[in-house]
């Protein structure tokens, strides 16, 4: 009984011992390198030529060019060197760069719009199912409604099935509509199929919030709006960042749909980016630079919101 | 300052009735306490009358103006949560100032505003502090605060110091009532803590069951329970109920409790021979050998200036406050004698009151 006392006070479970810290520690880092490697491996790919890129065994040391950036940017044609001798002087450096692989910048390539595109419709849907998830979370977490507990579950029944199974469906839908291929049409998709998750994750973060605070608002002469506005809404700050990250991220990142019902004004950059792979040979590096410039705005959103994610998935727990 | 008037006010959520058909006025200035077991629907009623939650019959008069259906904002009232409240996402002046900012008053007006009314509460030095580094009395004071900043027609409040522990809310209770004589303003407050409603309300509405069971001054409640009920509630040990058989008629002055008589104030009553309950405070009985009421010490408590003796008698055990110097030892026979003048009898079918000189019978106004 004593040995047993002794053995179960020789550490303590709240101060761990440097070797459990030491070993806790490399752990997270080994998986944090295995999670990063891929991304760094992108990173440096972009910045390869065309055969350093597909080099075996792979280069981990190379001369850093801008190719694959020139290459995402532009559209170029191809000429024979005399062709290019009687031209005028390159202007810029990225004419030059160019005109050393026998090519001639022909324009613009339809990257920077495409990117814009993903901006609004990322932006534009999460924006949209935060703000009808936040209205739907707190009538359902303070209103007596009727069948509330069926009405949740049919707005998740939404999340339950593959997007390829209703695919056609929307398809024709939006056919009928004239919503293919529009900025718009992608937002509401996206935006529908957000607005569950965001109900959700936000009725939770909401029903935590006392009751109190708004009455209180309410007594102290504020309308609902306001109250829900002036009280509620600083306070689910938390709840409302992480539930926006999680649908930027979705519609951010989504393919399938995005394949199906956008190709050329709507086109956002999942779709765009494996476009780059067939024009001019297998260019990795544009590819590369695509995909790049296409993961920095999720992670400085996230970065931005790093501090509630971090709150926001612990909320409740560590609630006082 | 306003005089609060509830008519009729029913209230039920689906199958359950939370208050049923409540009565009362409440005078300008009054500070009025309702008084009753956790779901007794004391809280809906305070709920009710702030616009909180709509009654489901009923009304409810503000100075004569009927504000049934109107919302919580337009009806000049403030209300103190039990759990304060504050809003975390400001400091303390910015919660007293909230309901200045919803009425659109200028900055400086809610300064002033504000550092008057911090004064008053003894928390100037708190104002730019942020609410969670205060302290539990801190809290309660800064939820006063964002209440009486607005110079509301009434104050209501649901447990106010209901999370504060024993020996803050004895001090708090002081405060309160200070504050009250202080202010004047129509004062509703809720708990289910018999002391603070006796040691601060000028009324008293003991709630059960969404019943109002009696309406009166602290002392009138203690002396002359309308039911069982509140003779049960109110007092600490709560009041001794011996049941007997019998029949009462207007101007007797003794009831015969199994084969002894013991004498009662003159009741006022007729009565067949019905069950009925003698009450007896337990500061009103007294050890006497010659009592025909016998029983058996079973145990003794001492509490400093008093000491709570329970006796066993042949009609259920017996709490009797006697002096601390009385000598008791347990297991002994002893005789209770009642002080006949303030004992009370109760229908032990409806559990009222029965008329006696000592009061009962008066129900709630």
């Amino acid at each position: 009984m004593t040995a047993a006392i002794a053995k179960s006070t020789a550490h303590s479970i709240v101060e761990s011992t440097p070797r459990a810290k030491a070993v806790a520690g490399s752990l997270v880092i080994l998986y944090a390198v295995i999670t990063i490697l891929p991304l760094v491996w992108i990173v440096a790919t972009a910045f390869k030529s065309q055969s350093d890129a597909i080099a075996y065994p792979p280069k981990v040391l190379f001369q850093p060019t801008l190719e694959g950036y020139v290459n995402l940017f532009t559209v170029r044609t191809r000429q024979t060197p005399d062709f290019i001798a009687k031209l005028p002087p390159p202007e810029t450096w990225y004419d030059k760069l160019v005109r050393q692989h026998d090519m001639v910048i022909a324009g613009p390539s339809k990257v920077v719009p495409r990117f814009v595109n993903s901006l609004i419709i990322g932006f534009g849907s999460t924006f949209l199912a935060v703000f009808l998830g936040t209205l739907a979370a707190y009538a359902f977490s303070r209103f007596r409604i009727p069948l509330a507990d069926d009405l949740l579950f049919f707005i998740l029944s939404t999340r339950m099935m593959p997007p390829v199974a209703v695919a056609i469906p929307i398809y024709l839908m939006y056919r009928q509509l004239n919503l293919t291929d529009t900025r718009l049409g992608m937002i509401l998709l996206y935006t529908a199929v957000n607005v569950s998750l965001a109900v959700w994750l936000l009725k939770g973060f909401i029903d935590e919030i006392p009751r109190e605070y708004e009455e209180a608002a309410l007594v102290d002469g504020y309308t609902r709006l306001q109250a829900l506005r002036k009280v509620v809404l600083p306070q689910a700050v938390t709840g409302i960042a992480a539930t926006a990250i999680f649908c930027l991220i979705f519609s951010w990142n989504e393919y399938a749909f995005a394949v199906l019902l956008t190709s050329g004004e709507a086109q956002t950059m999942p779709p765009f980016i494996p476009f780059i792979i067939g024009e001019g040979g297998q260019d990795w590096p544009a590819v590369a630079a695509a995909t790049t410039l296409f993961v920095v705005p999720i992670v400085l959103f996230t970065v931005l919101l790093r501090k509630h994610l971090l709150r926001g998935i612990t909320f409740g727990a560590v609630r006082k | 300052m306003a005089q609060i008037r509830v008519e009729n006010l029913r209230k039920s959520f689906d199958q359950f009735t939370a208050v049923e058909g409540s009565n009362f006025t409440i005078d300008d200035g009054t500070f009025f306490a309702m008084l009753g077991p956790s779901g007794c629907g004391k809280t809906t009623t305070l709920r009710m009358i702030a616009g909180l939650e709509l009654p489901t019959e009923g009304k409810i008069l503000l100075d004569g103006e009927d504000v049934t259906f109107e919302r919580a904002s337009a009806r000049d009232i403030a209300f103190v949560f039990q759990l304060f409240a504050l809003y975390p996402h400001m400091n303390v002046a910015g919660n007293i100032g909230f309901p200045l900012k919803c009425q659109g008053m200028g900055r400086r007006e809610i300064r002033q505003r504000v550092e008057e009314t911090a004064r008053l509460l003894r928390i100037e030095h708190l104002l730019s502090s942020k609410t969670s580094k205060l302290s539990g009395g801190d809290r309660q004071r800064v939820a006063l605060g964002r209440a009486m900043v607005r110079r509301p027609k009434a104050f209501l409040m649901d447990e106010p110091l209901g999370a504060l522990d024993a020996e803050f809310r004895h001090l708090m209770c002081g405060e309160l009532r200070d504050l009250h004589d202080r202010i004047g303003a129509t004062t509703i407050y809720v708990t289910h803590d018999q002391l603070e409603a006796m040691s601060m309300a000028d009324q008293i509405a003991v709630m059960n069951r969404g019943r109002v069971e009696q309406i009166s001054s602290p002392q009138e409640i203690y002396d002359r329970p309308a039911s069982m009920f509140v003779a049960d509630f109110i007092g600490s040990p709560s009041m001794n109920f011996l049941r007997f058989e019998g029949g009462l008629h207007c101007g007797d002055r003794a009831v015969s409790f199994h084969d002894t008589d013991i004498a009662v104030p003159e009741i006022r009553e007729d009565r067949a021979s019905a069950p009925l309950v003698l009450g007896v405070r337990p500061e009103h009985i007294r050890f006497t050998d010659a009592a025909p009421v016998r029983g058996e010490v079973f145990g003794a408590e001492y509490l400093g200036t008093n000491q709570i003796v329970t006796v066993d008698t042949a009609h259920g055990r017996v709490a009797a406050r006697l002096p601390s110097a009385t000598p008791v030892r347990i297991g002994e026979t002893v005789g209770l004698e009642f002080h006949s003048e303030r004992l009370a009898l109760f229908d032990a079918g409806s559990g009222l009151a029965i008329r006696t000189a000592n009061g009962g019978g008066a129900r709630h106004g």
